[in-house]
Parts: C-alpha cells; sequence; structure tokens
C-alpha cells in the first residue's frame, strides 16, 4: 500500500484517545522525513483529513505541505487552507511538543510563521491577522504565557494598521517566556501599536521592558526599541535624562552601548529640555533624514508639539485667567487663533480643564474636576488593590519557588560559607 | 548677575601680585557698571574708620570704581591712598598708584624715585638682619626666639607687600607656638593676610582653628573671629551664615579691627544679609526686639518683654547688634520698614544705599544678589496673608508697573515661592492652596500603578534570566 494511504488511514483511525495520540505522534514524527519528500501529492490527502479531529495528522502534512517555495498563486490556495485549520483545530493537539530540538519549536509556529510569510507576499496582512490571533490564543498554555505567535501576529497587526486587535492581546499580562527573542519583538511592536493608539504610558512600559531586559549582547531590537523610547518619554513625560534613563538593573551591554547608537536622539531630547521651541524645530529640521530612516518621523513630529503642549500647561499652573495673546507670545506660537486652536485640542484631549471666552479672547483655566468621591473612582481603587495585592501573591509564590529550585540551591550552596555561626550543620550535599 | 568671584578677585591679586607683575594691569578692569556718583559718599570719612592697608585697599577700589566722570572723587581716592603709602614702606604699591595718579595731582605726587630707593635700601639690609637673626635662633633651637623670627619676617614681608611670603612666615610659626596666645597670635596673621589676599577659604579655616583653642577668648578677640567669619562667609555667598556671624558680633569690637572692617560695615553687611536671608521670626528675634522696645508703648513693652525672657541668648546678641545699627541709621530705617510693611520706603533707603555700597570692597558683587533677594523676599511677604490681591494696589506699593510686577510675580510662582495663580483679565492675584485630599489620592493611584508595573516587569526579567540559565545549564549538560 502506499505508505501514504497508510499514514492517512493510521491519522484517521489514532485521533480519538490521548494514548492513542501519543502513539500517533511517534508515527508522525517518523514519518516526517518521507512527508517532506512528497510534498506536492499532499494537497489531496489534507481534503481527506478533518482539521478539527485529526488535527495533530492534519497539522504534520500541512508542515510538510508548506515546506519548501511557494509562489503566489500556491500561496492563494493555501493560505484559505491554512486559516481554516486553525479556526477549527483542537488545541491540546497542537500543542504536543517535538523532542528533536533544543529550542522546543512547535510544528504549529513554523506552520504559522509561513502562514505569515505567504500574506506578506500576498500584501494582505490583515488576513493573517485573525487567525494568527486564534493559533496564538489556543497555542498558549495560560494567558501569562508568551508563544512566538504573538510577536508575529503584532507584527500583522502593525502593517495592517488595525491596532485595536493588537491591543487586545497587550492587555494580559506575560510573565512566562519560551524564547527571549520573542519577547523583545513582542514588547517593540506592541510598543508601536500602542504608540499608533495614542496610548503613551503603555507604549513606554512595553519599550521599558525591551531595553531593560537581560541580554548579554547587544541586539537591533533594543536599538530600535531605544530609540522610540526616548521619543515617547519626551511626548509623555516631557523630559528625559541620560543619565537616569537606564535603571541599575538593565544590563551592562544595554548601558554602556545603546547611547551609542542613538546619538541623534539624545541630542534631540537635550535640545527638548533648553525649552526653546525653535531650536528644537531647527534641530528636526536639520536632521529630518535621520529620522526619516529610522521610520521615526512622525513620532518626532509629535514630540515637537507636545513641547507646545507643555508650555500651555504650564501656564496653568502660574495664571487663573490669560489672554489669547498672551498665551501665543509666551508659548511662542503665530498668533491667538494658532493659541485658540491648541488649547481646544489640548481641552478635547482632557489634558488641560479650561473654558475659552471667544468675546473678550481670554482663557479660564480652571482646576481638575476630579473629586475622587463618585462610585467609579471606588471600584477603580478597589480593582487596583486587588490586582496589585495578586500581584504579590504570586510574587512569595516565586520567591518560594526558586528558593526550592535544584539548580538555585546547588550553585548557592557552592558559594556559602562552609560554616555560617548559625548552622552548623549544613548539609554538605548542597557543597557540591 | 555680576555676583561672581571673578570680577574683583583678580583686581585684588594683581595689585597684590608679589611678582609684581600686573604694573597697569588693574585699568583693564574697569567696573562694568558705572555708578550714579554719590555725593553723600564722603570719602575722607568713609577712609577715616579704617587703618592700615585695608584703607589703601579700599581707596584704590573706590578711584577704580567710582566711574570715569567723577574723576574728583577718584582722584581724592587716590591722593589719600598716595598719602598713606608714603607712611608705610610698600613701594610696589607706591608705583601702582603713581601711575593711576598720572601727574594730575600736581608735582607733589609724582613718582619720588629717592624715597623708593631708600626705602628698598632699608627693606635689603633688615632682611639680611632678619635672616641672619633667624639663622641663629634656629641654630641655637630656642623656639621662642623661632617664632619670634618668624613673626618679624612676616611682618616684614606684610608691610612690603609681599603678601604670600608673609603668609608662610606666619605658618611656619605654627610648629614652634607653646601657649594658645602664640596661637592665637598666628591665627588672627594669618586671617588679615589671607583677607588681604582675597583667600577666603584659609580665613575660614584660621578662624575655626582660633576658636578650638583650649582657653577662653577675651571679647575683642572673639569679635574679631566672629567678623573674619562672617566676611568669609558673605564671601562664599553663605548669606545666611554670614549674617549670623555678624550678629553675634560683641560690640566690644568697637574700632580694634580696623584693619579689616569697620563696625558700620558689621552692620551694614549683617543687616542686610539678615533681611535677604532670615524669615520674619528670626528677623525678629535678632534685630528688632529691642529697637521696638524702645519705640513702642509700655503695654506692648511688656509683651516683648515676655518674649524676651524666652529668647534670653539673641536678646543678649539684639542688645549688640542694636549697638551697631545705631552707626547706620539707615540700615536701622530699612529693617524697620521692611518688618513693618511700608516696601516702597525700603526699597528707596535700599536704592540710595546702592551707590555707597558698590564701591565696598567686600559688598560690591553681592549687592545685586542680596537686593534681588531682599525685594523677592518683601513681594513674596506681601502676598502671603492675602487671599486675593489687587495687582493695581500692589503695584503702586512697590512703586512699579503692573506689567513688571506681574512678570515678577509670575516668576516667583514658577519658582514656587508664592502659592498663587494670576488671574490676567482683572489684574488679581489669587492665593491657591493646594488641596491636600485630591494630591494624595493622585499620588496613591500613581504609586500603586508604578508598583504594578515595576513587580510585573521583574517578574518578566527573573523569568528571562532563569529560561537563560536554564538553557546554558542544559547545553552544559548535554
Amino acid at each position: 500500500m502506499d505508505p501514504l494511504e497508510a499514514l492517512v488511514a493510521q491519522i484517521q483511525g489514532l485521533s480519538s484517545t490521548p494514548g492513542d495520540i501519543a502513539r500517533l505522534h511517534i508515527i508522525l514524527k517518523q514519518a516526517d522525513d518521507s512527508l517532506r519528500a512528497e510534498s506536492t501529492r499532499l494537497s489531496p490527502v489534507l481534503g481527506q483529513l478533518a482539521p478539527s479531529e485529526h488535527s495533530l495528522g492534519f497539522l504534520y502534512v500541512l508542515d510538510a505541505f508548506t515546506s519548501g517555495q511557494i509562489s503566489k498563486q500556491q500561496a492563494e490556495t493555501s493560505v484559505p487552507i491554512i486559516t481554516g485549520f486553525i479556526n477549527a483545530c483542537n488545541a491540546e493537539q497542537i500543542r504536543l511538543a517535538p523532542e528533536k530540538c533544543i529550542n522546543l519549536c512547535y510544528p504549529i509556529v513554523l506552520v504559522c510563521k509561513r502562514l505569515k510569510d505567504q500574506v506578506m507576499m500576498l500584501e494582505a496582512p490583515i488576513r493573517g491577522a485573525g487567525p494568527l490571533l486564534t493559533a496564538a490564543r489556543k497555542l498558549q498554555l495560560s494567558t501569562e504565557h508568551l508563544t512566538p505567535l504573538h510577536s508575529d501576529f503584532l507584527m500583522l497587526c502593525v502593517l495592517a494598521k488595525c491596532y485595536k486587535t493588537g491591543l487586545s492581546i497587550l492587555e494580559d499580562d506575560i510573565f512566562e517566556v519560551d524564547q527571549p527573542r520573542d519577547l523583545f519583538l513582542y514588547c517593540y511592536y506592541g510598543g508601536m501599536i500602542c504608540i499608533g493608539l495614542k496610548r503613551f504610558q503603555k507604549a513606554l512600559d512595553l519599550l521599558h521592558n525591551v531595553v531593560t531586559a537581560p541580554m548579554s549582547t547587544l541586539n537591533a531590537i533594543a536599538v530600535e526599541a531605544y530609540k522610540k523610547y526616548i521619543l515617547v518619554s519626551l511626548i509623555h513625560h516631557g523630559q528625559w535624562q541620560l543619565s537616569t534613563s537606564l535603571p541599575k538593573y538593565a544590563s551592562s551591554v544595554a548601558q554602556r552601548s545603546l547611547k551609542n547608537f542613538c546619538q541623534p536622539y539624545i541630542e534631540l531630547a537635550s535640545s527638548y529640555g533648553t525649552e526653546k521651541i525653535a531650536e528644537l524645530e531647527a534641530y528636526v529640521q536639520t536632521n529630518t533624514e535621520k529620522f526619516e530612516n529610522d521610520n521615526n518621523l512622525g513620532l518626532v513630529k509629535q514630540v515637537v508639539l507636545s513641547m507646545y503642549k507643555r508650555n500651555i500647561q504650564r501656564l496653568t499652573q502660574t495664571y487663573l485667567t490669560l489672554s489669547l495673546q498672551d498665551i501665543a507670545n509666551t508659548v511662542q506660537l503665530n498668533s491667538p487663533k494658532e493659541a485658540e486652536m491648541h488649547v481646544l485640542q489640548m481641552i478635547q484631549d482632557g489634558e488641560i480643564y479650561a473654558t475659552i471666552n471667544q468675546r473678550d479672547g481670554m482663557v479660564r483655566f480652571l482646576e481638575d474636576p476630579e473629586q475622587y468621591k463618585t462610585c467609579e473612582m471606588i471600584e477603580n481603587i478597589d480593582s487596583s488593590i486587588q490586582r496589585i495585592m495578586a500581584l504579590s501573591r504570586k510574587l512569595s509564590a516565586m520567591d518560594e519557588q526558586i528558593s526550592c529550585d535544584q539548580l538555585y540551591l546547588s550553585k548557592v550552596g557552592r558559594e556559602r560559607q562552609r560554616y555560617d555561626f548559625d548552622d552548623f550543620d549544613v548539609p554538605t550535599k548542597f557543597n557540591i | 548677575m555680576d555676583a561672581d568671584d571673578e570680577s574683583s578677585n583678580p583686581m585684588i591679586d594683581e595689585i597684590y601680585a608679589n611678582g609684581g607683575s600686573a604694573e597697569g594691569g588693574g585699568g583693564e578692569k574697569r567696573s562694568r557698571r558705572l555708578i550714579i556718583s554719590g555725593d553723600q559718599f564722603d570719602i575722607e570719612a568713609y577712609a577715616s574708620l579704617y587703618s592700615g592697608r585695608t584703607k589703601i585697599a579700599r581707596l584704590l577700589f573706590i578711584a577704580d570704581h567710582c566711574g570715569g566722570d567723577n574723576s574728583a572723587m577718584q582722584l581724592e581716592a587716590l591722593r589719600m591712598a598716595f598719602d598713606e603709602i608714603k607712611k608705610g614702606e610698600n613701594t610696589q604699591l607706591f608705583r601702582e598708584v603713581v601711575n593711576k595718579i598720572g601727574g594730575r595731582l600736581g608735582p607733589d605726587y609724582t613718582m619720588d624715585v629717592a624715597w623708593c630707593e631708600a626705602v628698598d635700601r632699608r627693606a635689603e639690609q633688615k632682611k639680611e638682619k632678619l635672616d641672619n637673626e633667624l639663622n641663629a635662633y634656629r641654630t641655637n633651637l630656642i623656639k621662642e626666639s623661632i617664632r619670634m623670627g618668624y613673626n618679624d619676617f612676616g611682618d616684614f614681608y606684610y608691610a612690603h607687600g609681599q603678601l604670600g611670603e608673609a603668609f608662610k612666615s606666619y605658618v611656619r610659626t605654627r610648629d614652634y607656638c607653646t601657649t594658645s596666645k602664640h596661637i592665637i597670635h598666628m591665627c588672627m596673621s594669618a586671617i588679615l593676610v589671607s583677607i588681604e589676599m582675597g583667600q577666603f577659604t584659609h580665613v575660614a579655616s584660621y578662624v575655626s582653628k582660633a576658636e578650638q583653642t583650649h582657653e577662653a577668648l577675651d571679647q575683642i578677640t572673639a569679635a574679631k573671629l566672629r567678623c573674619a567669619a562672617g566676611l568669609a562667609n558673605l564671601v562664599s555667598k553663605k548669606y545666611k551664615l554670614a549674617a549670623r556671624k555678624f550678629l553675634e558680633t560683641a560690640p566690644e569690637l568697637g574700632s580694634h579691627y580696623n584693619e579689616v572692617i569697620a563696625p558700620q560695615d558689621v552692620a551694614t553687611y549683617g543687616g542686610l544679609c539678615a533681611l535677604a536671608t532670615f524669615d520674619r521670626t528670626e528677623l525678629k528675634a535678632s534685630t528688632l526686639t529691642m529697637i521696638m522696645l524702645l519705640n513702642d508703648d509700655c503695654e506692648i513693652s511688656f509683651v516683648f518683654l515676655i518674649l524676651i525672657l524666652y529668647l534670653q541668648a539673641k536678646v543678649i546678641d539684639n542688645i549688640n547688634f542694636r549697638n551697631f545699627l545705631e552707626l547706620v541709621p539707615e540700615v536701622r530705617e530699612l529693617i524697620n520698614d521692611f518688618y513693618s510693611s511700608h516696601y516702597a520706603s525700603c526699597l528707596e533707603y535700599l536704592a540710595n544705599l546702592k551707590a555707597n555700597l558698590l564701591l565696598d570692597i567686600h559688598l560690591h558683587d553681592h549687592v545685586e544678589t542680596l537686593y534681588d533677594q531682599i525685594r523677592h523676599k518683601a513681594l513674596i511677604q506681601y502676598t502671603l496673608p492675602f487671599v486675593s490681591v489687587d495687582l493695581q494696589m500692589m503695584a503702586s506699593a512697590f512703586k512699579t508697573t503692573i506689567t513688571g510686577l506681574e512678570k515678577e510675580l509670575v516668576a516667583l510662582i514658577t519658582d514656587n515661592q508664592i502659592q498663587a495663580r494670576v488671574d490676567s483679565h482683572n489684574k488679581i492675584l489669587y492665593a491657591r492652596h493646594a488641596d491636600q485630599r485630591n494630591a494624595t489620592f493622585q499620588r496613591v493611584l500613581e504609586t500603586g500603578r508604578v508598583f504594578d508595573r515595576d513587580v510585573r516587569s521583574m517578574l518578566l526579567r527573573t523569568n528571562l534570566i532563569k529560561y537563560d540559565y536554564n538553557a546554558r545549564s542544559l547545553s552544559r549538560k548535554l
């Protein structure tokens, strides 16, 4: 019998119970190479298998089918197949990890990566976003788990400019990571999505994670993230200091070398610190090309805009009412009309509280009306408290877990003194 | 602001430089501000307050700083300096002054070469004699004589204007001092020379050295040391400390320290620094209580008597300082006005005094800063008791325009010195008190958010490190 036919029969037969599936897994691994050899004949095979029941088998066949170069027309046909599979497949079956490589590379991941390549080739990244989201959710062991699919999904979101879908996955906290590289990409793309949605605080947090992650050598993702980090800091906080930018827990590599690659941005930040808008704009003008090459020009323009905003905000601290003409003069705008537009925009964005009296050309600055007395505020505070308590519990749990970890104890035992004052009966087992 | 050190110190250094490299160099560093001539400034009276080298230094300073169109005062100062120098033995300074005079004062005040040579010859002879004596003493190893020898050397160098050498000689006596009297003498000489040289760090260290001697100091010496310390603080811009030191000076000082400072100066420096840096309670306790006691009615004085009993230590000084303030009635009026909120007249007095103060050798650099501080304090104090202030009235109280006043107030508000906001439309200043409750809520929420974020990042990083470590140990095992 045709080995392929035999395989199909086995797949169909052994896909029901977990014990069978384990056996099927072994068989499929052995048959992997032969499958790859026959990649051209596999499309009818795919038709015979049902993605929801025979997920594992389908997956291996799909893997073999999509390996190798695929042209645009082939991509057209295979994308819907993969999409259909992802939507229908059984989550447990696809999580079975192969032990063949150290990197724990799931075959589903390979398949999804190929999907991504194909939709990029077809120049329709949005077609891949949805399926990848489903795949990521299915592959995750828990919502705190980061899979390689997350970063690919976010990349497609960025390319397709559908930020809101990306945001949904960013709301989850990540604690477990398979591959550091995934984390870098995830945080970087996540930061870009948040910037696109103007959620600068979250973007700062994500970019901060990239920049301060432990790394032994500098990588390009960290450099790019650092550039954006500087710009977003300026927009959100209005200041950025080179000396305090990287906390002590950032890797020494980062602390030493990151700034060498981001010179124009650091100079931009110092020019921002002088609070002279003309200088800032001049600097941006002269360095437009460099910013353009990094694809950061839009962000830089937002930085310049934020300076006006910050100056106007400072005025709210010293004045109760101020004429539009005076605002224009102090903030170095060209006319009261422009000042009015700026102030109006800021009121709408909720950045200041004010009323504009057009008849007198006066702006009246008001206090923040938030009194912290409403039910919503109380619920907000309450949920924050619960969240932080959960986090503390998690932290203690992790602490306990590490103290019991064998590797940790062996290392600590080695470095500890033979005899502490308190305990004379140090178990020698740990002094390896 | 011209409160830099570099404006007057290089000039003094040039005048007193040992190598004499500054002939005619003093002329370059003319004062940057032309001062309106203070007609009230009486040079003779001023100079009579001082003696010794500081008199000459001050006269020269005045000559340099009184401005090009006031040649009368300049010449007067130079003439008096000339006379004073002729009484001494400093040929270096003599040449300087002659250059500056440039023959404008007639034949009596030109270069007297004969005199110079005579003085120089005498100096050489004296130096040789002193040298021989010192060597003799050194071979004999008699401590007291060696000390006297070095002291004589110090005096000699000082008289001839070689201040660096003088300082070194005085310091060398340190090893041969046996009693605390000797130490005090050494310290006082070192302080004197350091002040002339403009090295006030030495002044501060020698003052503390002198104060640390075991024996109790007599009143006059203690007062002198306080003055010197005050001067050192003033020059290093620690105005509050300077004020304290000056206020602690005992009135027994009188004219005993005329080679450095006159009692009028103590009052002026101390008063201005106190005005610029003390808050209201300190100001009252240290300078005003006694004044008010003498001016007000009996029942008020009874209240103050209670206050005095509480503030015993400061009261003793009050009386002291009041004696000083009597010598400069303008400063006393000034402080009184400030305290009783007559800011316009207070600032007027200040403006009148300014011209004269700019001619003072020590206060010259600090006048601007002190004046600014005093003005700011006046503005802040004016707005403190009110919920709303009409800027029109405030401008007239300070004799300034509304726009100017508004600018100053905005600067103070931005600096967080005044808690208020300006209603630019109606020209009113409204006091604004921070809402503690809201601020607390905001801080709490922010802290929570920061904690949340930090712990999450930490857990993430821990995971990464654990992964890394696992991967490495795994690869090692393989």
